[in-house]
This record gives C-alpha cells, sequence and structure tokens, in this order.
C-alpha cells in the first residue's frame, strides 16, 4: 500500500488549510444573504485568534478558546452593525476600518505572546475508526473544529433554504424595503446575520492559532479574509459551493507549500503567491459573466437601509 | 357594541378615522382627517400627487404612528402598532409599488407575508384554488422576476385574499395596468364588495372612481376637504375639489404645418442587456420638427431600453437604425447625440437626471456644458455656468432657496421643471421626454406641458413616452403604443380612441392590433 | 428608543467640517481609557502621543516626512473613493514604484547624473500606475471587483520585492543580507534642511495636492469623478464613460502611490529592503477618509496620522508602550468618523417620553 501513501498527509493538511476558510466563507456567506457587505473578516479573524490563543494558553481550557473567540468576533462584528446599520455609515468603508483596527487591536493584545507555543488541539477519534486504512485518518480521525465546519456548512444551507426564519433572511438580502414594508426589523435581522459572521471569522481565526500553525503572529491570517470574500463570489452564494472553493483553494495553499519543502527549482516567494494569484483568476472567472453574479448575488448587498418612510 | 339607535346610517362603520394628524419636518401631511368606510364599500381616497394620501393610509396599515387623532374599527377604539397588527385586523394593502421579492418565487413570496410557518405544499394549492377563483390566474412556483407588471399585481391581491381581509386598500392599483385589465380588476372588486369586503380605494383617476366607487373622501395639500358620492358628482366637480383651482387645458397653437422628418427610427431591433428588460424588436417610426409623438405603454414594455437606445446610453446594433435629419447616429454617445442638437429628460430626475447631492449650478452643467460652451481653455467657467442656472429658474418657475442649494432640496415638481428647463434652453432640434409629469404637482405639470407645447411650436420635434394616457391625450399630435418591445403605427390623436390605445397597450396579441404592429419598412 | 434618526432635508455643511474634530475628540477620549487600561497614566500617555514628538525642530520635520508617502497615497485614493473606485491596493502599488524606479539605481548605480533621480521619481510613478493598471484592466474587462484585486496584488507586489532583494538585487558589498545597495546621491532625494531628514518628496506631496485641486475643482475630468461616484446613471446620461474614470482613477492612485514608494526609498529609507513601509498605502486610506477627501483635509489629516506614527515610537521608547498602539489608535479615528459621519445628513433627537424634544 505504499504507492499512494502520501496522499494522506497531504490530504490531511489541505483538511486544515481549508477548515477556516469553510469557517470565514459561511458566516460571511449568512452575512452577505442578508444584504451586508462586511469587508473586516480579516479583522475578524486576527482578533478571534489572538483571543483564542491567550485564553488557551492562559486557561488551557480550549473549548472556552473556541467560545471566545467566537465571542470576540461576534463583538467585532457588533461594532460594525452599530455603524453600517443603526448609523446608516458606508458599508465597504468600515469594514476597511474594521479590518485595521482587528489587525492593530489583535497585535496590541497579542504582544506578549508572540512565538510562544501552545499545544494543537487534539485530533478526536470518531466511533474508534480512526485506524482504518487510508480513510480511517482522514474521515474519523480530525479535530473536533472540522467536523464543526461541515456541520455549521449543512446547518446554514438548512436554515436558508428550509426554514422560516431563513426565508425571511433571504428575502432582506433581496430586497429591503419590501421586507421592511411587510413589517420584518430589517435592521435586527442584519444585526444577528452579521454576528454570526463575526463569531464564524472568530471561529476561523481560532483554528489558524490553534491548530493550523499553533502560535500567535501578528497579521497571521495573510490574507485569508480576503480571499473568503472571493470565494463567496466563486461559489455564486451557495454553502455547498463556498465548502468546496474552500477546500480548493486549501488545496492551493498546501501544494504550493510542499513544492517549497520538496526543493522544487522556483522561488519560494513566486510559490507563495500562488493562492493570491489564484485568487485573482477565480474572481475574473466568476465576474466575467454579469448576469450571473447578478442573478445570484443578494440585490441589496451594500445597500444602506433607510427605514425612514 | 351598542349602537346609536339613529335611523339613518344604522350602520356601523368597518373604519373610522376622526382628526388624524401626522407632520414631518417642514410639512404638515396630515392635518384633522376624517375617514369614514361602511362594510362592502368601495370608498375612493380621492387627491393629487402629494395631498398626503399615502401618509394617512401608512397610518391605517400600521406602517406609521398618527401625531393625535382616533381609529376606529367596528366601532372600537384602536391603536394599529404595525403591519402585523393592522393584518391580524383584517387589513389588507395593495401598495402602488410593490413589496415583492424579484429572486423568489410567487408561493415564497406570499409565504413571507404570512405570520409562522407555511406549508409550502398546501399554500401552493391555496394559491392556485383562490387565484383562479377570483379571476387573477397564478402559478405558485415562478420566480417573480418573470413575471407581468399586472401578473405582480395579482400576486399582491392574492396575498391579502388568503387572508381573509375585512378591508383591503388600494393605492393606484390601475397605473400598471392597460384599460381591459382594469376592467378585469374592477369585476374582481364589485365581487369582494358584494361579498362584505369594504375596499378604499386610493387614486387621481376621475373616470376610474365615478365607474368604481360608492363614496369618496377627498384630500387637498394634507387637508380634508369633503366627503361625497361620485356616482353624482361630475369629473370636473371632483376635479376642482380635488385640485382647488380652476381647470385649464394646455393652449394648443397647433398650426398642423410640420416641418421635415428629424428623427427616423428604422427596424430597430436590441437585446436587453439587463435580464429582466425587454428586447425591442423592429421598431420604427418618424418625429417630424413641429410634431408632438406620445408613445404610451405600461411600464415595462421596452420603454426602458427605448430611451436608453435614444439617448445614447445604450447603442444600436446598426448606426442606420436611428437617423437624425438623415445622418445615422445609433453609433454615438449621448455627448455626441447632444452636440447635433438632441437634448434628453430621463425618466428618473433624482440620480439619472441630475445629480441629487449636487447644486442646481452643477446639475445645470451636467448636460450642457458643451452646447453652451461652459468650458474656458479647459477649466470650467463657473460664473457662467451660474448664470445658465439662473436663467432656467427664472424662466420655468422653479421655486427654490438658491441655485447653490443641492437638486433634492427641490420638491419634485420643481426638480422636474428645473430639468426640463436646463434641456429646453440648450435650444435643441430634437427633444426626448420620459414621464413629463410623474410624481409632479398639478400646477409644475401644466407649466412643463405649456413648455413641450410652446417648443413644438418654435419648430423642435418632441418625442414624449408616459404611462399616462390623459397626459399623451392633452399634448400630442399623433400618439403610438409600445408593447412587449413592439410599437404599434403612429396615428394621429384625433384619430384614436382610449379603447384602441388600451387594446394595443394590453400586447401584440389579438388579430385586430397584430396589423398595428407589423413592420412598416 | 431614547433618541430618533431624522433625515435633515439637506446635508450639513457645518458638520462635514465638525464630524473630524468629533472623531478626534471620542478618539482621544477613548485613548485614555486605553493608556489607563494598559498600567500608564492617561495624560502623560497622551503627551507622549501627540505633543513630545514635535516639540523640537527636528520632530516637526520628521512629522512631514512620515506625513509625505500619506499624502501622496491618500491624494491617488481620494480620486478613486469619490468616482466609487475602491483602491485597496497602495501598499502594492507603492511597493512597485519603489521598486520599478528603485529598480533604475539598482541597474545605473554607477552613473552619476543630475538626472538619475528625476528618472526614478517618473519610473516610480510609472511603476506604480502599471500595477494600478491590473484592477483597471480587470475591472473594466471582466467586472472583477477591484477591491479584492488590488489587495490580492499587494501581497504579491511584497513577495516580488521579497524576491529580489534576496535575489538578483542584493548588495554585493552587503554581507548577504537582503537589501539592495544603498542608493548613491544623486539617486537620493535632496534634503531640504540641514541636519533633519526632511527631503524633497515633501515638496512633491505639496505639488500633488495643489495639482489634485485644481482637477477636481475646475477641470471636466474632476466634475465627471464626483458625478460618477455620485449618481452613476446621471453620468452615463451625460455621457461620461465610466471605464475611462476606473482606468483614470486607478492609474492616477497608483502613480501617486508609485511616487510615494520611489520617495521612501530614495528618501529615509536610503534602499530596497524586505519592509519599506509599515503599512503607508492602509493608512492613507484613513487620511484620505479623515481628510473628507478633500486635497487640503488630506493635508491636515496626513499630519494627524503621522503624529501617530511618531506617537507610537515616543510611547514606546519614553513608556514601554507596545508600538501596536499605533495601529489601535488609526483604526479608531476611521471607526469614530464613520460613526460620527451620521450627523452630516441626519439629525439626532433625543425623545424622552415618547415625545421628541429636539
Amino acid at each position: 500500500m505504499t504507492g499512494y501513501e502520501w496522499i494522506i498527509p497531504v490530504i490531511l493538511t489541505v483538511i486544515t488549510a481549508a477548515t477556516p476558510l469553510v469557517f470565514a466563507g459561511i458566516g460571511e456567506l449568512v452575512t452577505e444573504k442578508s444584504g451586508v457587505l462586511n469587508l473586516g473578516i480579516e479583522g475578524m479573524m486576527l482578533v478571534g485568534a489572538v483571543t483564542a490563543f491567550v485564553t488557551a494558553t492562559v486557561t488551557g481550557n480550549y473549548i472556552l478558546a473556541v467560545i471566545a473567540a467566537a465571542g470576540a468576533g461576534a463583538f467585532m462584528a457588533f461594532l460594525f452593525g452599530i455603524l453600517t446599520l443603526s448609523l446608516m455609515a458606508n458599508q465597504v468603508a468600515t469594514g476597511l476600518a474594521l479590518t485595521l483596527f482587528g489587525v492593530g487591536i489583535s497585535a496590541l493584545i497579542g504582544q506578549d505572546f508572540v512565538g510562544q507555543p501552545v499545544q494543537a488541539i487534539s485530533k478526536l477519534d470518531i466511533a474508534g475508526l480512526s485506524d482504518l486504512p487510508i480513510v480511517g485518518q482522514i474521515l474519523f480521525g480530525q479535530d473536533a473544529l472540522v467536523y464543526l465546519s461541515f456541520i455549521m456548512a449543512i446547518g446554514v444551507s438548512w436554515f436558508l433554504y428550509k426554514t422560516k426564519a431563513g426565508l425571511i433572511l433571504r428575502a432582506v438580502g433581496d430586497s429591503h424595503d419590501s421586507a421592511h414594508s411587510i413589517g420584518y426589523s430589517v435592521v435586527t435581522i442584519r444585526y444577528f446575520a452579521v454576528m454570526f459572521g463575526g463569531a464564524m471569522s472568530g471561529i476561523g481565526g481560532a483554528y489558524l492559532s490553534l491548530v493550523y500553525t499553533p502560535m500567535w503572529a501578528e497579521n497571521m491570517t495573510a490574507g485569508r479574509g480576503w480571499i473568503a470574500l472571493a470565494l463567496i463570489v466563486f461559489a455564486t452564494w451557495k454553502p455547498s459551493l463556498v465548502v468546496v472553493g474552500a477546500y480548493m483553494f486549501g488545496g492551493i495553499t498546501i501544494l504550493q507549500l510542499h513544492a517549497q519543502a520538496a526543493g522544487f527549482d522556483v522561488p519560494s516567494q513566486i510559490l507563495s503567491m500562488l493562492p493570491y494569484v489564484a485568487t485573482i483568476v477565480v474572481l475574473v472567472i466568476i465576474s466575467k459573466d454579469e448576469s450571473r453574479i447578478r442573478k445570484h448575488a443578494p440585490a441589496c448587498i451594500g445597500k444602506i437601509f433607510h427605514p425612514a418612510a | 357594541m351598542s349602537d346609536t339607535g339613529s335611523s339613518t346610517s344604522a350602520q356601523q362603520p368597518r373604519l373610522e378615522l376622526k382628526g388624524i394628524t401626522k407632520s414631518y419636518p417642514g410639512v404638515l401631511a396630515n392635518d384633522h382627517i376624517d375617514l369614514k368606510i361602511l362594510p362592502g364599500e368601495i370608498h375612493a381616497l380621492l387627491g393629487e400627487n402629494g395631498a398626503g394620501k399615502s401618509t394617512l393610509v401608512k397610518i391605517i396599515y400600521g406602517a406609521l404612528k398618527a401625531d393625535s387623532g382616533t381609529i376606529s374599527w367596528n366601532g372600537e377604539r384602536i391603536d394599529i402598532s404595525n403591519p402585523h397588527a393592522a393584518r391580524k385586523l383584517g387589513i389588507g394593502m395593495i401598495f402602488q409599488h410593490f413589496s415583492l421579492f424579484e429572486a423568489m418565487t410567487v408561493a415564497e413570496n406570499i409565504a413571507l407575508s404570512m405570520p409562522g410557518r407555511q406549508n409550502m405544499a398546501k399554500l401552493s394549492k391555496r394559491i392556485v384554488e383562490i387565484s383562479e377563483n377570483y379571476g387573477l390566474p397564478l402559478q405558485p412556483d415562478r420566480q417573480v422576476h418573470t413575471l407581468s407588471v399586472g401578473e405582480k399585481q395579482r400576486i399582491e391581491i392574492v396575498r391579502c385574499l388568503l387572508q381573509s381581509p375585512k378591508l383591503l386598500i388600494m393605492d393606484e392599483p390601475t397605473s400598471v395596468l392597460t384599460p381591459q385589465e382594469a376592467e378585469k380588476m374592477f369585476l374582481t372588486l364589485r365581487r369582494l364588495s358584494e361579498e362584505g369586503v369594504s375596499i378604499l380605494y386610493i387614486s387621481h383617476k376621475l373616470d376610474e372612481i365615478k365607474a368604481l366607487c360608492h363614496k369618496a373622501t377627498i384630500m387637498r395639500a394634507g387637508k380634508y376637504i369633503s366627503e361625497c358620492d361620485p356616482t353624482i358628482e361630475t369629473a370636473k366637480s371632483l376635479a376642482e375639489m380635488m385640485i382647488g383651482t380652476d381647470l385649464r387645458a394646455p393652449k394648443h397653437n397647433d398650426t398642423g404645418e410640420r416641418g421635415s422628418v428629424r428623427l427616423k427610427v428604422h427596424n430597430l431591433s436590441l437585446d436587453s442587456n439587463d435580464q429582466f428588460g425587454v428586447d425591442l424588436n423592429l421598431i420604427n417610426f418618424e418625429v417630424r420638427s413641429g410634431e408632438i409623438l406620445g408613445i404610451a405603454g405600461v411600464a415595462g414594455n421596452g420603454q426602458v431600453e427605448l430611451l436608453e437606445v435614444l439617448s445614447g446610453e445604450a447603442l444600436s446594433k446598426k448606426p442606420e437604425e436611428i437617423l437624425f435629419e438623415n445622418k445615422p447616429i445609433g453609433n454615438l454617445g449621448p455627448s455626441l447625440r447632444r452636440k447635433q442638437g438632441i437634448a434628453f429628460v430621463p425618466e428618473d430626475r433624482l440620480g439619472h437626471g441630475s445629480v441629487p447631492e449636487m447644486s442646481l449650478v452643477d446639475n445645470a452643467f451636467l448636460s450642457a456644458y458643451d452646447q453652451k460652451q461652459l468650458i474656458n481653455n479647459g477649466f470650467i467657467d463657473r460664473k457662467k455656468t451660474k448664470q445658465f442656472a439662473k436663467e432656467i429658474v427664472e424662466n420655468f418657475d422653479v421655486r427654490t432657496a438658491g441655485v447653490s442649494h443641492a437638486a433634492n432640496s427641490l420638491s419634485g415638481g420643481n426638480l422636474q421643471k428645473f430639468i426640463v428647463g436646463r434641456e429646453m434652453l440648450q435650444d435643441p432640434q430634437l427633444i426626448i421626454i420620459a414621464h413629463p409629469t410623474w410624481g409632479v404637482d398639478a400646477g409644475a405639470a401644466a407649466a412643463i406641458h405649456q413648455a413641450i407645447i410652446d417648443l413644438a411650436a418654435k419648430g423642435a420635434a418632441i418625442l414624449v413616452v408616459s404611462q399616462d394616457l390623459d397626459e399623451l391625450f392633452a399634448i400630442s399630435n399623433r400618439m403610438a403604443v409600445i408593447a412587449e418591445g413592439r410599437l404599434s403605427v403612429g396615428r394621429n390623436v384625433q384619430e384614436l380612441s382610449i379603447e384602441e390605445i388600451g387594446l394595443l397597450m394590453g400586447g401584440t396579441t389579438g388579430s385586430a392590433s397584430q396589423k398595428e404592429f407589423e413592420s412598416v419598412v | 428608543m431614547l433618541f430618533k434618526i431624522e433625515k435633515r432635508p439637506e446635508a450639513s455643511q457645518l458638520m462635514v467640517y465638525a464630524t473630524p474634530i468629533f472623531a478626534l475628540i471620542l478618539t482621544i477620549l477613548t485613548g485614555s481609557f486605553l493608556f489607563h487600561f494598559l498600567g500608564v497614566d492617561p495624560v502623560e500617555g497622551l503627551r507622549n502621543f501627540f505633543v513630545k514628538p514635535i516639540d523640537n525642530t527636528y520632530g516637526a520635520t520628521e512629522l512631514f516626512v512620515k506625513a509625505t508617502p500619506l499624502i501622496l497615497c491618500a491624494i491617488g485614493l481620494s480620486v478613486g473613493f469619490r468616482a466609487n473606485v475602491w483602491n485597496i491596493g497602495a501598499e502594492g502599488q507603492l511597493t512597485m514604484g519603489a521598486i520599478v524606479g528603485g529598480g533604475v539605481f539598482v541597474y545605473f548605480h554607477d552613473v552619476d547624473s543630475v538626472f538619475l533621480l528625476p528618472i526614478m521619481i517618473v519610473m516610480g510613478a510609472i511603476g506604480g500606475a502599471l500595477w494600478a493598471a491590473i484592477p483597471a484592466f480587470l475591472k473594466t474587462r471582466f467586472n472583477a471587483n477591484e477591491i479584492l484585486t488590488s489587495l490580492m496584488l499587494v501581497y504579491v507586489a511584497l513577495l516580488v520585492l521579497s524576491l529580489l532583494v534576496h535575489g538578483s538585487w542584493r548588495d554585493p558589498d552587503g554581507f548577504n543580507f537582503p537589501e539592495s545597495r544603498i542608493f548613491s546621491e544623486s539617486a537620493t532625494m535632496p534634503i531640504l534642511i540641514e541636519g533633519t531628514r526632511l527631503h524633497f518628496g515633501t515638496i512633491l506631496a505639496l505639488l500633488a495636492v495643489l495639482g489634485t485641486w485644481i482637477m477636481l475643482s475646475k477641470t471636466l475630468i474632476g466634475f465627471q469623478i464626483k458625478v460618477i461616484g455620485a449618481a452613476p446613471k446621471a453620468g452615463g446620461y451625460a455621457g461620461f464613460s465610466q471605464k475611462k474614470i476606473v482606468w483614470f482613477s486607478l492609474l492616477f492612485g497608483g502613480a501617486m502611490a508609485g511616487i510615494a514608494g520611489l520617495s521612501e526609498v530614495a528618501g529615509p529609507v536610503g534602499q530596497l529592503l524586505p519592509s519599506i513601509s509599515p503599512g503607508y498605502g492602509f493608512t492613507a486610506i484613513i487620511v484620505a477618509f479623515l481628510g473628507r477627501l478633500h486635497p487640503v483635509g488630506i493635508i491636515f489629516a496626513g499630519l494627524l496620522m503621522a503624529l501617530t506614527y511618531l506617537g507610537g515610537e515616543t510611547a514606546q521608547i519614553n513608556l514601554g508602550l507596545p508600538v501596536a498602539v499605533t495601529g489601535v489608535f488609526q483604526g479608531m479615528v476611521l471607526f469614530f468618523l464613520l460613526a460620527c459621519d451620521v450627523l452630516v445628513n441626519f439629525r439626532i433627537r433625543f425623545t424622552l417620553f415618547g415625545k421628541a424634544v429636539s
């Protein structure tokens, strides 16, 4: 069985690379489905990462760490909500402000923790099946957050398309004026959507600092928040495709790392560019078809809601 | 609830408003309004744009709270705190601007307006039942954006009917219907009235109100004027109560002389770049100097696409499909068309015809900088532009605090006068105007109509695209109808009746109208 | 509800000028709490942050040195933002300007000519503009969102810089450190005041501000930019080309950022290094907003943000505060500014017991 055994570690690393993107992407998808564009994912992920790391280092309780990260992300999203939903500020500028602020505050909080190692979240052993050949480790031997990411993706899909509440949320994103005149509280619904997105980004960040590279470093998201935004466009706002996209990007990230490690005769910097160039290529391919975007994008995305009349 | 016992009107009003008052910063929208609707009554709320009808109705529907006054339902004093509460009482509202979700199905749209969870299969069945029962058939699984405007309105109506309303409020319902579709809807309304449903019918169309309604309450400038019986009033007396001044039809100085052909559109076909849009199909027409051609049609039949390709915001496939004084211009952008002497007044005055946050001076510069030579050595000539803006304000009686104020500080009528004035003062050979008096008060509307007629008398060729048949009949010399992207043959206004126009507006099916739409090569 | 938000009949001009000041006051107040939380006396903290850095001549000139790249980038970005073109990649365009302009020196390092620096400046502008041309092309041709494309290119630009200074552009006399040769005199920005680092780049920044002000207020293209940003349909109606404005905004922004990048490496930094900017391209976004997208406002905002950089360094040296405080202050300013901005178009009325009391 030694022929293809090398695939297993690669797949395992792809999973760890993809999982933060799944969390951030699914969270922002819900936000965008409600009609809000939150560009602050990078900032929320960083705050989540540092919060999780500090909590884990100080308390040793990983569950608490993840919850804290979700809470921190949700809090940042709440600030975003106050500005864009209650004070009607421009969503693009506020999202950027959120990212800049998140970069700054996470660096500040993480000051004393740079370079400290922490134990990664342990892998589980679902039903004792992780010893199965090939698929054992991949399917049954992941850490809890990986399974959570899939549960979240399925849960969001069910919520959006099979429940009344999800229907209402999608309606708010389609036409906030119509939703308002029917009597739905557009602002309240959007607050929930935005904070859910923040919580998910926070968990995505926690995954980075507790599993992917179990440590804290300034700016450790390295643009993943922005990639998550591109992913959602690539997935035409469908949860299942967000997961697919996340794994594709995880794949590209891992492949170029392995290529660097394998001593490929290409400068490491060029290989490191791959994920970013791939993001641009993907965006171009999807955006080219304007009508497709318009058909699937929530019609109200980014528009400010004026509850006045 | 105990009856008063008096014999004359023994019936308990279903809805009674007394002294309803609502103000906004700077405007008193409702000033002590009274309204009484009996069960099964079709009651008109009559008033022109800006009279305060929408505000009053929003208060009834729970979307707004009155500052003072009382609302009684079946004799009991109540407080309608939000639309959910209104629906629970049995009040159904059909807005002029639909509250629909384009990317969702008919069934999903209706489910959204109902409380709690729905079994979608059961709901779809009920939708089919009720819609067919009342003569407004709907398919539950169609995505809303694929429906025509008339069909979309059906969703709004059926959505209300599913909740067994006691009072149905309809805001300008026929503004989006052909005369034939309107007749069908009247049948539905009469049937509901016989079943005991009260209907509050908001409109400014006097003929409809006389034909349909039992009673009418008239509002003007936020004030309650009177309640009357429209079946015994004349259209003129109703209009006088509504507008308050003597009515004067615009004066035509029509010598009947027509000059050369200024604009000729020849076999114009164009695919809409909007996936919800309408493709244009072999459009043919001409406009001569001194002539006003009116194009009628219900919104959503290709007007947007036609206006875009005429203004140059969209280009035609072949330049010769649009000829100006026999020169092909179909491939020219707006600036080059303006250079030829063509002016445009677009449909939306805020955001399209003007930049809302910019001053009137800047907005004067917007379309006139070339024709009026407002650029000097590469720099904007502020003084000259300001002068031009002032000229527009003076000549077209634009009420404003000053030309350095923003466009969005003007009322609808005044901004429209400004935009029309800006275009007309460029001395165009051809002017294309979309919906000239939509949402504009009667005084400004009259002024704009007069300006259009005067401009034609001076020799300009004028094309007016509008949904308002009364307006088109009043000012056009010839009329054509656009339906589903095709244009009927233009005919003299004197030879046309509203019936014929209505049929044409309904579409290209039906043998009588088919011939009208055959292309003229 | 404790308060009601009501639309004003017209945008308040007073508030347009007042809100940056409100934002500042709120930032200072929050900053005091932050200092207290970090174990530092708030007054001392504020003094070290805002006053100490500039209480001598050298400090005052340092303010302009730091403000120069901020103002250059911000003036370029402001033109784009007015047109609703969201160039977030100024940091990458700045880097490319440094690379292309600095690259001229790397290849002509032994040329001693008075034309060397001017050529470097022009090439810096071209480098930045070309890097911004990529998102412009992708947006106009493929409808790709410029926020994401320009941002991804920041990471690419930084990797290109890293590649070059680790590789073919490494200083042969540099002991194998990842850095280029140190720029010669004819490739260095002339110093304006003896004994300080104040250099010619500041003059370029001020000229850029003046030129942009003239362009925006007095020329047709300035008018087109404003219209396309405020009401794109009206722009189409007027015959203005959206695509042309997108190209212009991005190329202009890229060129300004490119000059900023070149001014840094030919000025205070003196050579090409893996890191030549502490995030000027991103801070410039804050400068642009704080300055209300107005050339004069940008000068003041640029100086203020430059002060936060100096303040962070001073506070670190004197009070042991982490340097990350700078980033937090900058983010806070933008947050508060966006929050206070509501006052421009809306009025806040406090309601007691359901009745509105103004």
